[in-house]
Formats: C-alpha cells, structure tokens, sequence
C-alpha cells in the first residue's frame, strides 16, 4: 500500500477545483480570481502540511516516487556526459550508468544507480538492482576516475543488489567488497548524492566519498524496509514498521554524521519540480567539487579514513581503566 | 593472559548444561553424540564428518599455540536507535549474552598459531546470529590496525547473518569503515586471511570476508550475499541443496580452497609460513639495498 495516495487526495481535488475555476473563469464576465487565489493559499498551505510531517514509510514512497529525478535525469542537466560501457569481462549492467561529464569548470567521472520510471523501463534496468557486472563497471570507472585524475561523483538509488541466482554464481558479495576498497581508497576526490533510495550494500557499494549529500526526502538504509522486516519477523508486509524503526531519513542520517549535507527538495517532493530539484543538485556537488579541489590528496585520504573510522556506537566498559 | 585464565573469564561463564543437552544429534546423519567428544573433536560429528557451528572460544583454543592477548573486549554494544520491537535491542543483547557466553559477535586478539604470531578475528553465530553492528565493526578494526601497527598478518573467522537490523545505517557503516583499514593493512605489505564458516552472508560476505589475500571456507558452509529465501522468494522457485555451499563456490571459482577443520591449523601454518618466507625476501632486499 502507497501511504502517500492517501495523503495527496486532499491535494489533488484542491488542483482539480482551482482548475476548474479557472477554465470556467476564461471569457466570463464575472471574475473569479479572488476565489482561485483563495484556494491556491488554501492548497500551498496544505501542501507545506503534508509534506512537512511525512512519516519514514511516506518517505520510502517519496523516494520511490516514478516522477521522481533519476541519475539519468541528473546526467541530462550536465554540460557534458560521454557514457562508458561494460565491465570489460562479461555484460554492460544497464542498472548502473556512468562515463566522463562536464559541470560547471568541473571535469569528472559520474556514475550512478538507474531505476525506470515504468513498468518497461524498470524491466530494461533490473528495478535499478545491479549484479555484480554493474558493480564492476561503477568499480572499472571509479579507477578511471583516478587513472585520469578526475574527480568522481556518484549517484545512489537502488533498493539494493540484485538477489538472483545468477548475481551469487558471479560472485556479488565479492563485487561489493572490491568496489568498497576502490571507493575507500581512491586517490581524487569523491563525492555522493542519496537522490532516492539508498538500500544496503548495493548502495554502499558507491557510496563511500568525501562527501555523502543526500536529498531531503530520500531514504538510505542498512536493508530496504521489507526486507528488514522479512529478516527480522519473517513477515515482508511491516515494512512500515520496519522503516519506523530504522532511522532511515536524511536528517537522521545527518544526525549520525553518515551524511554530510542534506539538500532541500521543492514543497511536495523532487517529483512536482523535477528541473529545478536538478539545478539545485548539480549547483551543489559544483560548490562541494570546489571545496574539495582546496584540500591536498593526502588530507582527503586521511580525512576520509576517519570520517568512516568514528562511524558506530558503543560503549567502552574498561576506558576508566585505560585498558585497550 | 595465559589461555586457561582467558577461558574462565569468557567461554566457561556459559551455564552449565544440564544432563539431557549433554547429547546432540546430528543434524546431517541423525547420529546422537555425546557432546564432551563431539567438543573433542572440534565440533565435527565422528561419524559422517558434519561440521556444527563452533564457538569462538573453542575455536580460538583449536588454534593457538599458548596464550591469546584478547583486545577491544571493553567495547560493549550501545542502543543508537533505541530499537524495541517484540523486546528491546538491550534485552535481545541480554538474553544472547546469557545464552552464548559471548558479550558480542566477535573475539579478537593476538596469539601465535605453529610459531607464527597473528592478529586473530573470531566470530560467533551464537551471539545474534553473528550480525555486524558497531561493536563488531570497532573491535575488528581496531585488530585490523593493530595488525597494520605491529606489522603482522590477521586473520579473521567469519560467521554472520549479515548486518545488524537494530543498529540500523550505523551497522552497515561498518563495512566501510573495516574495507578502510583492510586496505590501510594490505598497503603496508601484510597479507590478510579469511576464513568463512557457516553461514557467511550479507554485509559481512560484502565486506572483509571477500577482501582477503587467501579465502578459505569451511566444508559445507552456507556463503553468498543474499540470503536463500530471498532470492527463492525473487526466483519463486527452490534453489538445488548445494547452491551457495563452499563446495559450489569452490567450483564457481569465488573462493581458494575448501579446508576441513581438522586440516584448517596445518594450512593456516602453512600459509602463514609463506607470507613469512615473502616477509623476509623483503627484508633482505631492504637490507642490499
Ligand atoms: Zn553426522
């Protein structure tokens, strides 16, 4: 169950009033626009109330969205994009897209996870699911990346990896593994953008960076919610619970300094202002690029280091006794 | 501290088993075993070789020559997300503490195994079912550096359901932080071992596991990164009895070899033995230079 239709209902009869009103108002003497202008406070005001207080599980559905920008939708608003293929072994993974591209005075090497927006293109990309060929190809790049000196951008939005047979024949844990230690090591800087739905280790697989931005109603989360909820109660259907839990947001996210920045979205979503959610997003990674390009390679290295190396939450029972 | 005292201050704070849990039936041939020789022979039934899941405790003392230096073992599990479900994340860590003996998924430490002195991981299915969470990740790393400072090899025994649901994104932090130190280790020249028993999968399988120089597995244990039923729920249909076992990856070329666990000390000797032969080469190559 979509919990978000429930909440756009209100909304969307209010668009079909002022719509209507307004086609009624075109070539009639009585003028109407106090009462449109009325009902379009009337509908910001709502629109500011629902998606000011969405639930996480209304955040999945948000991050799921089919109108929502996808990495392609994000590469299209780049000066320049040369898509590479393949991993140079055995299939170009079409669930993962990247090649070199051009923003701002930046030249980089972008790679990112990509969903379809319909039933057609979902079945063409795998649900945005990659096998570890995908894994491969984003791991071949991002040491192209550093073989040309380029920094790297990655974009993520997957449920996850591939769970399918063939992925465990060609060995997926081993792809994700390998593609962690290129990531946490690679010499240029890096930089990542949560722009969906970040799911375990096929998001984190490019997702280690300098700079973690995530997009206000994105989720990134240790597994998708049903799968949290199948692992823990064997029971898939309380995914809401499950993402009740699991503090998947970006403003929790940036709570546990997972994430470094999160990036306002339009009110109502990226999905009812898809170009300018774009500008906005290309307009960052240029002014984080920019930072990052002041630091020397071995301040980057070191900082990445540590930036992963705090990540957790223990105690420490002997610290008092200055044991280890 | 010498390997006994270790013992009475982890494994032996285990309840006693009463007399009817002194038997155990094999799960793969249906033999009852009386559990002080199954113990004798490292948790491998006599009669059809089956391998049971083994304790970190007692696979520690298979392993090493005299005393274990345990490290990190103040660093106790926390409640980031104030996780409750049918019980709270705190009474889930309490009720596997008791039950396993363990105060997490993981020991870690330094011994010598034939003479050959290592940074030595160990995790343990008991303790929630050997998920990752912070503590996991924070005690392997800082084995994993120490290992880097102290320029010796490491070696870790995986055993994991994966990450650790009630610790949320900070469990599956803990892949990256640990590749970040494996990498810092391998750089510094020393070799990295892994040895994946049952079952190895997800977050963990995605990680270190598959990071190492050597990959071993432990015959017939369950490794890949999704986990069975998921991937028969995606296929809907049933996966064959040997997909995903160390034999099938063995074929499928993921892994280097195949050990049963009496074989497991002589090869990582063996091993260990090799990388220091390389050791040395370098040494002296240092020293002409
Ligand atoms: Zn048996």
């Amino acid at each position: 169950m979509n919990p978000l239709l429930e909440r756009e209902k209100g909304l969307l009869e209010l668009e079909r009033r002022i719509e209507d009103l307004r086609s009624a108002n075109e070539g009639q003497r009585i003028d109407m626009s106090a009462e449109i202008a009325s009902l379009e406070s009337k509908y910001r005001q709502l629109l500011a109330e629902v998606f000011g207080s969405l639930s996480p599980w209304e955040k999945v559905h948000m991050a799921r969205h089919p109108r929502r920008p996808t990495t392609l939708g994000y590469i299209a608003g780049l000066d320049a994009f040369d898509e590479l293929h393949g991993d140079r072994m055995f299939r170009d993974d079409p669930a993962i897209v990247g090649g070199f591209a051009r923003l701002g005075g930046h030249s980089i090497v972008a790679i990112g996870q990509q969903r379809g927006r319909d039933m057609k293109e979902n079945l063409a990309r795998n649900f945005g699911m990659s096998t570890p060929e995908g894994y491969r190809k984003g791991e071949r790049l991002a040491l192209l990346a550093q073989r040309f000196n380029l920094p790297l951008v990655t974009f993520v939005d997957t449920k996850g990896a591939d769970p399918g047979i063939l992925s465990e024949e060609h060995a997926q844990s081993e792809a994700i593994a390998a593609s962690l230690e290129v990531f946490a090591a690679l010499r240029v800087p890096t930089l990542c953008v949560v722009i969906g739905e970040g799911g375990s280790g096929g998001a984190l697989a490019l997702a280690i960076a300098d700079r973690v931005l995530m997009l206000e109603h994105s989720v990134y989360s240790v597994a998708s919610p049903e799968g949290c909820a199948a692992i823990l109660w064997g029971d898939a259907s309380k995914a809401d619970e499950a993402a009740a839990h699991l503090k998947l947001t970006a403003s929790d996210l940036r709570g546990f300094g997972i994430v470094d920045e999160v990036i306002p979205e339009p009110l109502g979503g990226a999905h009812r202002d898809a170009a300018a959610t774009v500008t906005r997003v290309l307009d960052r990674i240029g002014a984080v690029l920019d930072l990052l390009e002041s630091f020397s390679l071995p301040d980057l290295l070191n900082a990445r280091y540590e930036k992963y190396r705090r990540l957790g939450s223990w105690r420490d029972s002997l610290a008092t006794d200055g044991a280890p | 501290m010498p390997m006994a005292d270790w013992l009475r201050g982890g494994r032996n704070r285990e309840k006693v088993r009463d007399d009817a849990a002194q038997w155990v039936k094999c799960p793969s041939c249906g033999e009852v075993l009386y559990r002080p020789d199954l113990s004798a022979n490292l948790d491998v039934c006599v009669r059809c070789s089956h391998h049971f899941r083994m304790h970190a405790h007692d696979r520690i003392l298979s392993l090493i020559d005299g005393d274990f230096e345990e490290i990190a073992r103040g660093i106790l599990p926390a409640d980031p997300l104030s996780w409750t479900d049918k019980k709270s994340y705190p009474q889930k860590l309490a009720a596997d503490a008791a039950k396993s003996g363990m105060d997490e998924a993981v020991l870690c430490g330094f011994g010598s195994i034939g003479g050959y002195e290592l940074a030595l991981g160990v995790m343990d299915f008991h303790f929630r079912g050997g998920t990752m969470g912070s503590v996991v990740g924070e005690r392997l790393t800082r084995l994993i550096e120490a290992a880097t400072e102290r320029g010796l090899p490491c070696a870790i025994f995986t055993a994991s359901g994966g990450a650790r649901m009630e610790e949320g994104m900070l469990a599956l932090m803990q892949m990256a932080k640990t590749t970040a130190a494996v990498v810092r280790l391998k750089a510094s020249g020393q070799p990295f071992l892994t040895v994946l028993t049952d079952p190895t999968t997800g977050g963990v399988s995605a990680s270190f596991a598959f990071q190492a120089d050597v990959i071993l597995a432990e015959r017939n244990a369950m490794i890949g990164f999704a986990g069975r039923r998921v991937i028969e729920q995606t296929i809907r249909q049933r996966l064959p009895d040997r997909f995903q076992t160390a034999e099938f990856l063995l074929e499928r070329g993921h892994i280097d070899g195949v050990v049963d666990r009496p074989n497991l000390k002589p090869t990582l000797e063996r091993l260990l033995g090799y990388a220091r032969a390389g050791m040395q080469r370098r040494k002296r190559a240092e020293l002409s230079a």
